[in-house]
Parts: C-alpha cells; sequence; structure tokens
C-alpha cells in the first residue's frame, strides 16, 4: 500500500456521506436526473462520483468487484483503506464499478433470489459523460418520461423483463451521477 | 447546533450505510419489503422507531424537518422526534407542509399537496399486509414471490359478504405498479388516493418488524377492490367546524359534556392554513 492509498477519503464523513446519500436516492429514485456529487478523490481512473459513491453505501458487508482497468493495484489499495470492502469475483459483488464494456457480460452479475429480490449488485458504471439524450425512460420515479445516454438498450430491456430480479445501476462521469433502477422501462429514441 | 456527543443524525455511520442501502433496493422494487437490521433507538418502538431510523439515514444539515402524528404537528410523540433530529442533526424545523424538505408521519397523508423533492417518511407498525391472514413469514414472502395475492381478495370479499362493503378503513391495502401488495400504514383509507403518482418520494420504515419499503415519486398505486365493489374513499358528511374544508380528513371531537361534537381537519397544518387565510367553519368564530 503507498501513501496515495491514505488519501482522498471524505474530510468530514458523516455530512459528505449524508449529502452524497441523497444525490444517489434522487438519482435511483428519478431516473434519469442528474445530480453533482463531491468530496472524494479516488486514483485513477476512477471518477469523483464513482468514488463518493463508494465511500457512501461500501463498507466490510458488502463485496466489490473491479472490472477491467479499475481492477488495479491503486484502487484496491485505496478502497480497501477507506472502506475495507472485500474484492471479489463479478457473481460474489453486491457492488462492482467499470466501463459498460469491462462489465460485460451483465448476466453474471447477482440479478437477487423471487423471494428476496434485494440480494441483487448494483453496477456503477463509468462514462465519458452523461446527458440527458438518447434512450427513452419511463417508469416509477418519471412523471411522463425522461432520456439518458445508457451505454446500449437491450441489456437494460432484458434486465427489466425479470423484474423484481435484476440489476440497478448508477451511471458516473466526472462529478456527476444518474440512476437506473431495475423498474425502468427503457427504449430506443 | 447538534449536540457533539452524537454522531450526525445520532446513528453510526455503518448503521446508516446499512439503512441507506436497503432504502435504495426499495426504490429498485417499489412496494417490496426489504429486510433491515433495526438498531435500539433511544425511544420505545411504539413512537415510530423504523421511521426514526429511516428519517435518521436520510437527512442532511440543510434539510427543514416536519414530523406529524395523526396529522397534528403538537402531539408528544411529534413533539419528541422533532427534538430529537433539532438535537442530533441540527436540522431546522416547520409546521408548515409545504416548507419541509422532509416529512416524517404517524397515520396520515398531510391534507396540503407535496411537491417534487419533498420526502414523506411513514411510522409502520405491521409492514406485511397478509400477516393478519398469514402468521408465517415463509410463507407469506413466498405469497409475494408468487403474486398469491388470493387470500387478500377473499378476506375483503367476506367483508362484502358479511358488512355489504369493504369494512377496512385503515391501512387498506394497495398494489403497486401491478406487483407487490403492501401496506400504506394504518392511514385512513381516505388517504390513499394520495399514495399514487405522488410527485413526492415516499419511504417506509417499521422498526420492530425491520422492514423498509419504498414509493418512487410518480409510482401508480391501486387501492384493491373489485369490479362490483370499487374503492370509495370514505370520509365524514361533513366540512371542517373550524375552516369549513370540505377536502379534508376530519376527526370528531367531544366539545362538552352534554355530548356536543364537532368535526376538525385531522391535519393541523391545513386547517390552521385555511383559517388564516379567513376561511371560517360553523364554530370557528367561537373557537378562536
Ligand atoms: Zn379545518
Amino acid at each position: 500500500m503507498t501513501l496515495l492509498a491514505l488519501q482522498g477519503g471524505f474530510a468530514d464523513a458523516p455530512i459528505a456521506s449524508a449529502h452524497a446519500f441523497r444525490a444517489a436516492l434522487t438519482a435511483l429514485s428519478q431516473p434519469g436526473q442528474i445530480l453533482s456529487v463531491t468530496g472524494a478523490a479516488p486514483p485513477a481512473p476512477v471518477s469523483v462520483a464513482a468514488g463518493v459513491l463508494l465511500l457512501t453505501l461500501v463498507d466490510g458487508t458488502t463485496p466489490v468487484h473491479l472490472a477491467g482497468r479499475y481492477d488495479c493495484a491503486a484502487l484496491r489499495d485505496w478502497l480497501t483503506f477507506h472502506t475495507g470492502a472485500p474484492l471479489v469475483a463479478p457473481e460474489a459483488a453486491s457492488f462492482a464499478l467499470g466501463t459498460w464494456a469491462d462489465l460485460q457480460p451483465v448476466g453474471r452479475f447477482a440479478q437477487g433470489l423471487p423471494d428476496y429480490p434485494d440480494r441483487s449488485c448494483t453496477l456503477i458504471v463509468e462514462m465519458a459523460a452523461l446527458s440527458n439524450t438518447g434512450s427513452r425512460l419511463t417508469g416509477p420515479g418519471i412523471a411522463d418520461h425522461a432520456r439518458l445516454n445508457l451505454p446500449e438498450v437491450a441489456a437494460f430491456q432484458a434486465n427489466r423483463a425479470r423484474f423484481p430480479l435484476g440489476f440497478d445501476a448508477f451511471f458516473t462521469a466526472a462529478d456527476q451521477i444518474a440512476g437506473l433502477p431495475r423498474s425502468t422501462h427503457v427504449e430506443d429514441f | 447546533m447538534t449536540d457533539q456527543a452524537y454522531n450526525f443524525a445520532y446513528l453510526d455511520e455503518q448503521t446508516k450505510r446499512m439503512i441507506r442501502r436497503a432504502i435504495l433496493k426499495g426504490v429498485a422494487v417499489p412496494g417490496y419489503q426489504v429486510p433491515f437490521a433495526s438498531r435500539e433507538m433511544p425511544m420505545p418502538y411504539g413512537w415510530g422507531t423504523g421511521g426514526v431510523q429511516v428519517t435518521a439515514a436520510c437527512l442532511v444539515p440543510e434539510d427543514r424537518l416536519k414530523v406529524i402524528d395523526q396529522g397534528a404537528d403538537d402531539t408528544t410523540n411529534a413533539v419528541s422526534i422533532r427534538k430529537f433530529f433539532q438535537r442530533v442533526a441540527g436540522v431546522a424545523v416547520t409546521e408548515a407542509t409545504q416548507e419541509a424538505t422532509l416529512i416524517q408521519t404517524r397515520h396520515r397523508i398531510p391534507d396540503t399537496s407535496l411537491s417534487a423533492g419533498q420526502i414523506l417518511v411513514y411510522q409502520v407498525p405491521i409492514p406485511e399486509p397478509l400477516r393478519f391472514l398469514e402468521p408465517r413469514e415463509s410463507e407469506t414472502r413466498k405469497m409475494h414471490e408468487l403474486e398469491d395475492y388470493g387470500l387478500m381478495h377473499v378476506k375483503l370479499y367476506e367483508d362484502i359478504a358479511r358488512h355489504g362493503q369493504i369494512a377496512t378503513s385503515y391501512a387498506y391495502p394497495v398494489k403497486v405498479e401491478d406487483r407487490y401488495v403492501m401496506d400504506p400504514s394504518p392511514i385512513p383509507k381516505f388517504d390513499n388516493p394520495k399514495l399514487s403518482n405522488s410527485p413526492a418520494l415516499q419511504l417506509f420504515g417499521a422498526g420492530r418488524e425491520q422492514r423498509i419499503y419504498a414509493l418512487p415519486p410518480f409510482t401508480h398505486v391501486v387501492s384493491l377492490d373489485f369490479d362490483d365493489h370499487p374503492f370509495v374513499p370514505s370520509k365524514a358528511d361533513h366540512a371542517c367546524d373550524l375552516c369549513d374544508a370540505s377536502d379534508s380528513y376530519l376527526d370528531e371531537v367531544i366539545i362538552d359534556d352534554q355530548g356536543g361534537r364537532m368535526f376538525v381537519c385531522s391535519d393541523t397544518d391545513y386547517c390552521g392554513g385555511r383559517r388564516a387565510a379567513g376561511h371560517v367553519g360553523r364554530l370557528g368564530e367561537e373557537a378562536i
């Protein structure tokens, strides 16, 4: 472990994580809304937003899968020091971090059980940018419809078809987050 | 100021993370009861420890908190919870529904319409709507899994056979997004229509039973009924005797020992707001 791993956590954890959770809650309960978060300085290639979500939601009870180039020594050390989360294979993860390409195939991640649909994985999908363009979203949390530049459509339609099973996703880019729960209907525009 | 003897919002960070993860699962699967490890709170279970834990996990220092007990801001229960969060989270408080960013409630939905960005946290005593039909948790869990809600319909239909109508007037069961049957907590069925398509986020916390569930904004919620006996959100056939409102939920109050009665809004903020705006009910002048 390097000294770098010790840096980049929340300066005032109770307040910073309260603000971050409220943003995450808004993002997941109003799919398509893009919100800004702050307070984490994770090592490259992780975005500020993904770092904030990890510090807010992850701990020693939530196994994490780091996908693709996110599975690097600097991030492993940082996450271990700040959260104590065990690092695991995709199938065992409560949270998974990577680009959409890194996370494929997403069918590997826990979808929950028929009697416990909450025992599912949450994906943190790193993106180049977030914008209210592209895929059309409808469902709980959305008054009429919303738009979000999802990385693809078919995987999220398949995920919705399994409801109440499925994964939930946060999309992150720089200091921005958006959410897509398994309940959202996704259509190509 | 926050009382420095406590962590922000009382609960430790690990507990808040656990509750926050449960809330997010609840949001993702509307109406499904997510298990969580309820903590001891410095108040008895009957005082809404589930709602208190959900509120603690959601609060930010900038929040403006309102707490109501059966519609009223000034009951012992509501005052205690409000003071608790003033002390441990340093948040501002209000009695005005429109000014509140987070409202914790026991047994009512405010009569003032909620708006986008607001969070309504319900205190829930018995989260399982099938519990009084089937005491075994393993069985009710299976029923939810299989969408096997026949027993609930049989119970409601027996009501109709016996009473000519569905007798349930509180905690009237609803179906969420055509999937999960959910207990809306012991709100009067008058409030049920407000559950559906609300611009506010609705969160439900049951402390003793250790369950959290949620209705995101604009979630479709239907009260269970039958084609030949449609759901009717009943209401007393009166206007409020203080503010003359005909669209609010009314409590019956005994006013003298000759059996005199009056009907007043259960939502004290709604009633007060109407009276401040000049509306006067049948007994409005005398009462002020
Ligand atoms: Zn009134």
